[in-house]
């Protein structure tokens, strides 16, 4: 993974030493609350419901040993024993004090580690396929890229007031785990007809209140261009985003505004005045960073080895978790790997101190002493040999990390809800329980097969109800709280929005409503077909049917 | 009054800023100074007011653009931005528009909401004058221009970003 430099050393040492001066001047009252919140912000340090929470980068989702130990540490002096993976690659901590925090980021410094720009107006971690480098499917490896784009916009000194929040994700893959099309800015890496790797573009996605899946701008521009294209977007942006009304305020809203045609044409103006300038990438600066996401030095194995077939066909449960949550790795001899956290009972995407140290361990013994954190909330071994997959299950046993239910009805994406985020209107993860709950049947589970379900408490949509299968979104009315439930949603290649079935549930109802809408697509399915294709083949109208006709 | 820095010590102030409602009428009141001019004001009545005036500059607003005065910069000295609000974001692509774009190398103004951890982003986008509000404590302001030693991304202070500098 990306090794910092002197260059980056030094630039993050200022920057822990730039806000604890900020800090100190807010303590001391020479900064008003209304001028060190973006300073704050742009440090990832919220006011919540309960205490502050800092929101540290996973930059596009990896982390070393040494990393996750340090994550760790601070868990315990610092919080209270947990963090929280978030839909973005990032990590949550929600009790560290405001005058601990600027120490607090002078640890993470020692590990190349920051909560730089993972909040406020400006563009934010840039996120990517958990599968990078190891998908069977890859055009190209999105991390160099992601890196290049991690240190562009990082302290970009013109694009650190946007008008609102910006996001940015890279997919190298042809399926999209990244949710690509639902960001600010979504980045497909190509190949064009001459050869060449590039990108598709594509701008004005987004969730929250106003739901968009982002429009292509450029359909190829070549590698080289990245940085002169993705600049001229958000000097757009930053000069005609609306900042009347912080609602309309995503880039999402200009492009609508503008119109495709007419918001590209301002692109192109303006990528006019930077092509072939010094933003233009080098191919030394592309070899640069790829240097460090080459291979890890693997050993040269058979694929599916005798002694994994043997355990397979012995240990149904090995042989259960094997199918979900083990994904094929383009090196042979190897898988990659995911350790679910979404235990029934357990917040979902929350991680305990003991849990960080022995991810650590588990990243040193199987996996090249590497980790990635995906935007559903679990995380990835991506480097485990096939032969080792058993001891590593055992291993995932022993310390109850084998949950088996990836992409399962119940490996359910949930934002922390109302339990402990200022902005929710309802809870969320009480809902998640009880819908894990609901469906605690491993048979019953395998057989529903592949369904996203997510869950957000308030229309922010940081639980990516929108692009759910099933999509879950808490919304309050008169005080109380209802659920609004939408299918048809999904983040993939084919994104698209949920359709809403109709009036919102009371929280009890929900686990039932789920059930309805299993029982129906289970009546309606073809062959091996998905929850997601069954609905969009037969439509909502069934669905809807039964779960408000089951409810009267 | 504001007090007016540059990215190294204090300056004493030789514009004067004409609000912008004001009209024409106000120039003679003002006579033989150096003025500031707000954007409208200097398109409509630039001529009379380079007969009263010993030197023009204009101000803009954050929501104003740039594309009227693109043929004159090389008359205008000074150019001043207005932050109504420190958190506003417009006025730093006005300046590297002016700089990188338009290649303007007169004084390019912060005026308004300038706060101190501004500064330093104000700089590398090529503002080289800063009239500080007025609670501000010059000397911890100069401080700012040295947060960050350098920049990963081009800027106006150095053109050739980080990758490019790297051995």
């Amino acid at each position: 993974m990306y090794r910092y430099d002197g260059y980056d050393a030094t630039m993050l040492q200022e920057r822990v030493s730039q806000f604890r001066e900020q800090t100190r001047r807010y303590i001391e009252g020479k900064l008003s609350d209304a001028e060190f919140l973006p300073l704050r912000l742009q440090n990832g340090l919220y006011v919540q419901r309960l205490a502050p929470m800092l929101r540290i980068a996973i930059p596009y989702g990896m982390l070393s040993s040494q990393q996750l130990r340090k994550l760790a540490f601070i868990s315990s002096h610092y919080d209270k024993g947990y963090g929280h993976f978030t839909t973005r690659q990032n990590i949550q901590f929600n009790w560290p004090a405001l005058e601990d925090v600027p120490e607090l980021l002078a640890h993470l410094a020692e590990v190349e580690m920051h909560a730089i720009q993972t909040s406020g107006n400006c563009i934010r971690n840039t996120t990517t396929d958990q599968y990078a480098g190891v998908a069977i499917d890859e055009i190209e490896d999105s991390r160099p890229y992601c890196e290049i784009i991690r240190q562009w916009s990082t302290f970009h000194p013109e694009f650190a007031y946007l008008p609102r929040k910006f996001k940015i994700a890279v997919c190298g893959t042809k399926e999209d785990h990244a949710a690509t099309q639902v960001h600010d800015i979504g980045l497909y890496l190509r190949k064009n007809d001459k050869g060449e790797i590039g990108f598709q573009v594509l701008a004005g996605g987004g969730l929250g209140r106003t739901p968009v899946i982002g429009q292509v701008v450029f359909d190829f521009i070549h590698r080289h261009e990245l940085l002169t294209a993705l600049e001229a977007i958000l000097r757009v942006y930053n000069r005609e985003g609306r900042r009347d009304n912080k609602y309309k305020a995503r880039l999402k809203i200009l492009v609508r505004e503008t119109g495709l045609d007419a918001f590209c044409e301002k692109v192109l103006a303006e990528w006019e005045q930077l092509r072939g300038g010094s933003l233009t990438l080098t191919e030394t600066e592309i070899e640069r960073c790829k240097r460090y996401f080459q291979a890890p030095p693997y050993k040269s194995l058979d694929a599916s080895p005798e002694s994994l077939r043997t355990i397979l066909a012995r240990d149904v449960l090995f042989a259960s978790w094997y199918s979900n949550n083990v994904t094929p790795h383009k090196r042979s001899g190897y898988a990659a790997v995911a350790i679910s956290f979404k235990k029934t009972g357990y917040a979902p995407g929350d991680v305990t101190e003991e849990q960080l140290n022995t991810l650590a361990d588990l990243a040193d013994r199987f996996s090249f002493g590497e980790v990635r954190v995906t935007h559903a909330q679990n995380v990835i071994l991506a480097d485990v040999e096939e032969s080792e997959l058993y001891n590593l299950y055992q291993q995932l046993a022993a310390d109850s990390l084998e949950t088996s239910n990836l992409n399962k009805l119940n490996d359910i994406i949930c934002c922390p809800g109302g339990d402990f985020c200022a902005l929710a209107n309802a809870k969320s993860i009480p809902i998640a329980e009880a819908i894990q709950r609901q469906f605690d049947d491993r048979e019953l589970l395998a057989d529903i097969g592949e369904v996203s379900l997510n869950i957000s408490g308030c229309m922010n949509a940081c639980g990516h109800h929108h692009v759910g299968n099933i999509g879950v979104l808490g919304v309050d009315k008169k005080g109380e709280e209802f659920y609004q439930v939408s299918i048809g949603g999904s983040s993939k290649r084919e994104a698209k929005l949920g359709k809403i079935l109709g009036p919102s549930f009371a929280q009890s109802d929900i686990p039932a409503v789920v059930e309805n809408l299993v029982a129906v697509y289970r009546e309606h399915r073809l062959d091996h077909e998905k929850f997601i294709d069954t609905v969009d083949r037969i439509g909502v109208d069934p669905f809807k049917k039964r779960v408000y006709e089951k409810e009267q | 009054m504001a007090i007016l820095i540059n990215t190294k010590e204090k300056i004493s102030d030789h514009w004067t800023l004409i609000q912008s409602a004001s009209g024409p009428e106000v120039f003679s009141a003002l006579r033989g100074r150096n003025a500031l001019l707000p954007l409208a004001l200097f398109l409509s009545d630039e001529e009379e007011a380079a007969s009263q005036f010993s030197a023009i500059g204009v101000w803009l607003d954050s929501h104003q653009n740039l594309d009227k005065l693109e043929n004159r910069l090389d008359s205008l000295p000074i150019i001043a931005l207005n932050f109504p609000v420190f958190s506003d974001g417009r006025p730093y692509s006005l300046a590297r528009r002016l700089r990188r774009d338009l290649g303007y190398t007169g004084e390019i103004r912060a005026i308004g909401d300038v706060l101190r951890d501004q500064l330093c982003f104000l700089k590398s986008c090529g503002f080289n004058s800063f009239a500080l509000r007025s609670d501000q404590e010059p000397e911890d302001c100069l401080k700012a221009f040295s947060d960050f030693s350098t920049s990963y991304t081009s800027t106006a202070v150095n053109d050739i970003p980080l990758f490019r500098r790297r051995g």
